[in-house]
């Protein structure tokens, strides 16, 4: 009997569980890499819901409407085959998720209930209570579960990833993973991994990511010549609560429901509207609704980077609650109804602040929340003539797929809210599929392939452990962390020009400089985490270039990206993927043109609220779904 | 103007060794422990000015749902990102918060212990519903708004371990699974299709360290930082599995509801 093929998947969130649970269901073996308790990453975060086209309240809603907001809210920097596929299996997700029992929020008669969300004129957001991705993540959690106890997963928990082995060929044919127990280096042996390790947030230090998401499994990928896509694109939340150590989200479904954001008005002032006119900022002394007024069509739920910038501008103008950078969101007026649907975000608000918000209105600023960008992998499209010779979702890298949070495509330069949870459950079932047409295609395995190829891994993370433990300079890399991430938000969020961005990239060339003098609190082996965050500081310094050096190179205005001395949208000359290649100095970056093979760019526009019934060209006639 | 500190009391060392360390901090406003810890962990000196090594702590979320950062604080076992500095100093009238890790799962370092016993519970008590697996077609089944309640709150627990680390019957000489699993038995045989495994679960609970091993003391509904009705459960489940028994001995499979 032919021995069942192995596969690692490291990163046990939403993407991770949903392709270790594919794999297995097509019959492979699966090891399960992840820095926590899978059931404790990142994806418990997400809370307003997943977005699923089918149609609940009689609005003629269709996939093909989610996939043209999908590609609008990312103001068409994304390749669309995907986006159409991902929509399209997106009802059939909710259903399998529902089948596996997950508690989503129901209607009177017992059926899905949904809600709406940012970027979007429809009702089509799936959600369990305020914490939709917490459930979501524990239903698949269940399943990998029952994989386990079947012997077909095999959970590596507290393991870190520190390295890819690739054979002579150069494809991917295991790792080398820490136990952050007692920091011992072990060798996994595959002949494919995949990763679905999450975003970058903590380059940030503070955003509204979990103290997991450092980027540092994909800027180790990306340093060992993995390409990275469209780093600079770094999606800024609307609303969050400011703290010490992190900055809590306070979900977009709170303004679904009907929560409402406002300052004070100061008539004296005047501000310019989308549309160029100037309008005073509402009434002196009464609560004014500026998203509302100014865009009439969405309010409330403009698309996130929209809302973003406009929040600052009024802060920027004086206008915050209080004087400070900070306004009102409110749902003092919502239904008790409303209220107990949103319980679960409104309860962090008050364990963390003390008010209540059913009773005063919450004060929220934005904060860095996603990366659109990520790892590149390939996307062959259903009608394509090299469909069967390419794979979806594999890196440049053979074997080495990624997928979820940390790969790029599906959001380009702006995600519109409640599709991560889809792209990360769809790509996460994509790679599954993928990854065993990739193996058939794969003539030796990793047994029949010299041993000193492994050994010769563990042997450089061994010499860079004793070198890093043995440092003795006189810098702290948290405080280096600080440094960056200070850079980082000041320079490379919301607001970004040339003049900042060059300097910016030559400090984080000067913290890299610094850190080869440090020296760590602890030189222990048992548990220290100050070695675990030293290690990953080095690739996540790497990658903060990444996103600095891409943001610098786009002299235009798309989506998350927003530079004012280029204040529109340059087709002609970036409507193209930005990739990121390894280079010791800094990164080489070339650009591919994006695939807008079923939607013209045109023009995105939230002051306006039309419902457009979107004809998509070049639809594929078979387009195989993996549900 | 003297800045205002308090104080992380803090029961560290590995196992075999522990030891009480102290350290003074800024008190700023919004303070929690976690974000305490965190300036610990960017300069490690303690109260007598000594350079020692940073604490370890597990964290993950920070908005308590994550179920990482659990320990003791003050005696009483909850998440500390959650655990606001000024209430303590307001509520206790001390500057001084004590934090230790967990007593009843093994010891790592510092506060960090070794939760997975939590996770292998899940799997004796069937913590899943059994299905046809993703390439099944077609929706679930209808429930109501009632039951979705009830399944959501059960649901939404995050395995962090406060109920075992406050129940007296968790401890180094009883077998006893903790609330937390049961609960979840009683989740899974609310679904519709999760009704079908029923037995599946509560046959594992009429062992040694199942159901019975419960002394009724109640903490674990005190100490749920999510406020799941733990004690509802075991009421739920000690119910089911009585039954259970019964028709193991009398009952035929069609006769089952």
């Amino acid at each position: 009997m032919k021995k069942l093929q192995e596969v690692i998947v490291v990163g046990g969130g939403l993407a991770g569980l949903a392709c270790a649970m594919r794999l297995a269901e097509n019959g492979l073996r699966v090891k399960v890499v992840s820095v926590t308790k899978v059931k404790r990453s990142h994806s418990v975060c997400a809370q307003g819901g997943i977005n699923a086209a089918m149609n609940m309240k009689g609005e003629n809603d269709s996939p093909l409407i989610h996939a043209y907001d999908t590609i609008k809210a990312g103001d068409f920097l994304a390749n669309q085959p995907p986006i159409l596929e991902m929509c399209l299996a997106a009802p059939k997700i909710i259903h399998m998720l529902d089948r596996f029992g997950c508690p989503f929020n129901r209607t009177p008669t017992g059926h899905l209930d949904v809600r709406r969300f940012g970027g979007t004129l429809y009702h089509r957001t799936v959600f369990c209570g305020a914490s939709t991705g917490q459930q979501l993540l524990y239903t698949l959690d269940e399943q990998v579960r029952r994989h386990e106890t079947k012997g077909l997963v095999e959970k590596f928990e507290n393991h870190e990833f520190l390295r890819l082995v690739r054979d002579a060929e150069g494809r991917a044919r295991g790792i080398v993973v820490m136990n952050l127990f007692n920091l011992k280096l072990e060798v996994l042996k595959a002949d494919a991994v995949v990763f679905a390790t999450g975003g970058p947030g903590l380059i940030f230090k503070m955003s509204t990511n979990s103290t997991f998401c450092t980027g540092a499994a994909n800027a180790r990928l990306y340093m060992q010549g993995m390409h990275y896509a469209n780093g600079e694109f770094i999606q800024i939340h609307p609303s969050s609560i400011p703290g010490h150590d992190k900055l809590r989200l306070i979900s977009e479904s709170v303004r679904g429901e009907g929560g409402r954001i406002w300052v004070y008005g100061d008539s004296s002032k005047q501000i310019e509207t989308p549309k160029g006119e100037m309008i005073p900022c509402g009434t002196t002394g009464e609560p004014w609704y500026f998203l509302e007024e100014m865009y009439p069509g969405y309010g409330n739920l403009v698309s996130r980077d929209v809302g973003a910038r406009e929040v600052l501008r009024v802060c920027e103008m004086g206008l915050g609650i209080d004087g400070k950078m900070q306004v009102h969101l409110d749902v003092t007026e919502l239904s008790e109804e409303k209220q107990h649907k949103l319980e679960a975000v409104l309860d962090i608000y008050q364990k963390f602040t003390g008010d209540d918000p059913r009773k005063v209105p919450m004060k929220i600023f934005p904060a860095v929340h996603y990366s659109m960008g990520g790892a590149w992998v390939d996307w062959p499209a259903a009608d394509d003539l090299d469909r069967q010779s390419r794979f979806r979702q594999m890196s440049n890298i053979a074997g080495c797929f990624n997928c979820g949070e940390s790969d790029y495509q599906y959001h380009g330069a702006n995600r519109l809210g409640a599709n991560s949870l889809l792209s990360c459950i769809y790509s996460g079932l994509v790679a599954g599929d993928e990854v065993p047409r990739y193996l058939a295609t794969v003539e030796s395995c990793y047994e029949d392939l010299p041993e000193s190829m492994y050994k010769e891994a563990v042997e450089i993370e061994e010499l860079f452990k004793k070198d890093l433990l043995s440092r003795t300079g006189c810098e702290n890399v948290h405080v280096l962390h600080e440094e960056l991430a200070a850079l980082m938000v000041s320079h490379v969020t919301v607001r970004r020009s040339n003049v900042d961005l060059l300097r910016t990239l030559n400090q984080i060339k000067e913290i890299r400089e610094r850190y080869q003098n440090i020296q760590l609190d602890d030189t222990g082996v048992f548990a220290n985490q100050t070695y675990q965050f030293a290690h990953q500081f080095v690739s996540m310094l790497e990658l903060a270039l990444v996103m600095t050096k891409g943001a610098l190179l786009r002299d235009e205005f798309r989506g998350a990206h927003y530079k004012p001395e280029f204040p529109e949208r340059d087709d002609a000359h970036f409507l193209k993927t930005t990739i990121a290649k390894y280079a010791r100095e800094e990164p080489e970056i070339f650009y591919e043109p994006v695939d807008t093979r079923h939607l013209e760019p045109i023009l995105r526009d939230y002051t306006v609220a039309k419902k457009v019934k979107p004809s998509l060209k070049n639809i594929p006639e078979h387009i195989q779904l993996p549900l | 103007m003297k800045k205002e500190t308090y104080i992380l009391k803090i029961y560290r060392g590995n196992p075999g060794h522990q030891y009480w360390e102290e350290f003074e901090l800024p008190l700023r406003p919004g303070e929690n422990v976690i974000s305490g810890l965190m300036e610990i962990q960017k300069n490690p000196m303690n109260r007598k000015g000594e350079k020692v090594t940073p604490v370890a702590w597990e964290q993950g979320c920070l908005e308590e749902v994550c179920g990482s950062c659990s320990m003791l604080i003050n005696g009483f076992p909850r998440q500390s990102c959650t655990a606001l500095i000024a209430n303590y100093i307001r509520d206790t009238g001390k500057n001084t918060i004590t934090l230790a890790p967990f007593t009843k799962f093994p010891l790592i370092r510092d506060l960090m212990v070794d939760r997975s016993r939590m996770f292998e519970n899940l799997k004796k008590v069937h913590g899943w519903i059994d299905t046809e697996g993703s390439k099944e077609e077609g929706p679930g089944p209808l429930i109501s708004q009632d039951k979705q309640e009830v399944m959501y709150t059960l649901s939404t627990c995050m395995t962090c371990g406060c109920c075992s680390e406050g129940c007296p019957q968790v401890n180094k000489r009883s077998k006893f699974i903790g609330p937390a699993p049961i609960s979840q038995a009683r989740l899974f045989n609310a679904h519709p299709t999760g009704k079908m495994q029923k037995s599946s679960r509560l046959r594992p609970l009429m062992q040694e360290g199942g159901i019975s091993d419960c002394g009724n003391a109640q903490n674990c509904v005190e100490v749920c930082p999510k406020n799941i009705p733990l004690t509802d459960s075991i009421a739920v489940i000690g119910r089911d599995v009585t039954l259970q028994a019964l028709r193991d001995v009398f009952s035929f499979p069609d006769r089952e509801q």
